[in-house]
């Protein structure tokens, strides 16, 4: 359940990259940093964020124990 | 000249570390192309990061910054920040647990053996060279285009044509030697060493870069405040960067996945937990890099000097827009330590690519066609360093003739790449994926991306789309239906081959 939550909000995270609300907005955040790149500054750490759950609820387990030769049926699953 | 003398002084320390790192070297081709498998967390990070954070990243990214605003930060560095990171995790894993299993050393020796053909490695080899020419290219140009700038006026009579800067050829040259030499003493072990090295000094260069020349313009918020009154155009996208170019960069940072050096990078880590680091840390490090070099980008279209003329006036040389900020905006010693750490990120990309086609000669043409009895550990390290100075003699000789800017050579070259993403993603999670649907895809990527580029005139025009989108859409569309297509109407392979490759699939899913 988690790992598929994880890969939805990758999805999501994927479509909101489209910011077209902001394509015109010239707002200016801690004074020199315009809307359409504070956004994208924000997604970019959230994308870090995101990653790490990645590797709490979605690791493929499987994949290692294949690579040390002890998985011969494997499981990826949770 | 007080630049010069400290980019000197760098590269002479790098040649230092290349001559330490040969201590280490074990003597063997697995240790020369993979450093035996040997690599931790923290230099996983930076050799990866460093090895695709290249000129097309700090040069390329200025200078379209410059051209075409803020934006720049959200078509490449984000979606950058995304799909590096999950390419790593979806593929990168998986790829390496297959490549440690089964003993691989180059990508193409995945690619032949997953689909049991020899004629789907020689299709990728010739092609796979030809898209890194293009990458060796953005870098020669890149570093070109920076010690130029950053040493214009010191020696005016020597080089008069380039108003008294290095010319091109002439850095060109050195950097191709340095960096020849540093991977020849150390192979992928001095690489990622250098890298690791080369990335925290261009990081902080970086940094130290933006501090100074916010400062030298009245601070960060008076920079932009003098592009919202001179060119307000370049704080939003606008009309600038449409829509649906905007979201069809998305398919550039898919490149990563079938970089041939990247996939040796992948190939040196110690375990499968050595990755974690890097899929977390890979974006925010985007972040401290992308975020000083578009700013300095944007801010160079309006800075202005006491005198009131423009920093960088208009018509200034290509790929030298954040050198020339670097070298009017602080003094010649920061200047010359700002140029080490572009020179720096310039050179970790260069450095792996090197190794990479050096090890795709060695292992994919010559052990493999002329038997491995005959070709031992020695003479294959011996065939790649040869194959690898050819191919940068050809790289060097067409770095003299026009400069391209660096973004747009590298947004072909990337195109190529990512195109190819559907091959590998197949390859590693569709069983249906066919020896005859790899050809095909790989034969649809090869001329659509021939008969796009000729349209756009060998890349002169810049502002090239196809339907409103980088061609870069269209050449993963060939490839991607090619691949599919024929793969359906194909006979997949056999059961029993499959679970080499596909373990978990030995019951349920995956088609």
């Amino acid at each position: 359940m988690k790992r598929t939550l994880v890969y939805v909000a990758a999805v999501v995270l994927g479509i909101l990259h489209h910011d077209f609300w902001l394509w015109e907005d010239a707002t200016l955040f801690f004074g020199f940093l315009p809307a359409g790149m504070a956004y994208h500054v924000v997604y970019t750490v959230a994308t870090a964020g995101l990653c790490y759950l990645a590797l709490l609820y979605a690791w493929p387990e499987h994949a290692v124990r294949f690579a040390e030769g002890s998985d011969d049926s494997g499981d990826e699953s949770e | 000249m007080t630049q010069l003398l400290v980019i000197c002084f760098y590269l002479l320390l790098l040649l230092g570390l290349g001559a330490l790192t040969q201590r280490l070297f074990r003597g063997t081709a697995r240790d020369y192309f993979l450093a035996s498998h040997s690599i931790g967390p923290v230099m996983l990070l930076m050799s990866v990061f460093g090895t695709t954070m290249t000129a097309f990243a700090l040069v390329g990214s200025t200078g379209e910054s410059y051209r075409a605003g803020i934006g720049v930060y959200g078509m490449m560095a984000s979606w950058s920040g995304l799909v590096h990171a999950a390419v790593f995790f979806l593929v990168g894993i998986r790829l390496w647990a297959l490549g440690k299993r089964h003993g691989y050393l180059t990508q193409i020796q995945f690619f032949r053996d997953r689909f049991e053909s020899d004629a789907v490695g020689l299709m990728l080899f010739p092609i796979l060279v030809g898209l890194v020419i293009p990458y060796l290219l953005t870098g020669l140009l890149g570093a070109a285009g920076v010690v130029q700038s950053l040493t214009q006026g010191a020696f005016p009579e020597a080089f008069a044509a380039t108003q008294g800067g290095v010319p091109p050829w002439l850095t060109g040259l050195v950097i191709c030697v340095v960096v020849l030499t540093y991977v020849f003493f150390g192979g992928m072990r001095g690489a990622a060493w250098a890298n690791t090295f080369q990335t925290c000094v261009f990081i902080f260069a970086g940094l130290v870069a933006f501090y100074l020349i916010s400062s030298k313009l009245g601070g960060a918020a008076a920079a932009t405040q003098r592009v919202m009154e001179l060119h307000p155009e370049r704080l939003i996208r606008g009309e600038q960067i449409t829509h649906l170019q905007f979201l069809s960069y998305l398919f550039i940072p898919l490149s990563i996945g079938m970089f041939p050096h990247v996939f040796q990078h992948w190939l040196t880590a110690r375990s499968a937990a050595t990755f974690k680091l890097t899929i977390v840390a890979h974006p925010l490090f985007i972040v401290l890099v992308w975020v000083p070099c578009v700013l300095i980008g944007v801010w160079a279209t309006s800075a202005t000097m006491p005198d009131g003329s423009l920093v960088v006036p208009p018509g200034s040389p290509p790929n030298g827009e954040l050198a020339t900020m670097v070298q009017r905006l602080t003094s010649p010693l920061l200047g010359g330590l700002l140029g080490a750490g572009i020179l720096a990120a310039i050179m970790s990309s260069l450095d792996s690519q090197f190794l990479s086609i050096g090890s795709m000669f060695a292992n994919d043409i010559a052990a493999h066609y002329l038997g491995r009895d005959r070709i031992d550990d020695r003479r294959r390290v011996l065939l790649g360093r040869v194959f690898v100075v050819l191919v940068v003699a050809l790289t060097y000789a067409l770095s003299l003739t026009e400069p391209l800017a660096v973004f747009t050579l590298g947004v072909w070259c990337f195109s190529g790449f990512g195109a190819l993403f559907p091959l590998v993603f197949a390859a590693i999670y569709w069983k249906g994926a066919t020896k005859a649907g790899a050809m095909a895809s790989i034969l649809a990527t090869a001329a659509s991306w021939l008969v796009l580029f000729r349209e756009s005139g060998y890349g002169a025009d810049h502002a090239y789309l196809v339907l409103g989108m980088l061609p870069a859409a269209t050449i993963f569309a060939c490839s991607l239906v090619a691949l599919v297509a024929v793969s359906l109407v194909t006979e997949a392979p056999a059961q029993s081959k499959l679970q080499r490759f596909f373990p978990e699939l030995s019951g349920a899913g995956g088609e």
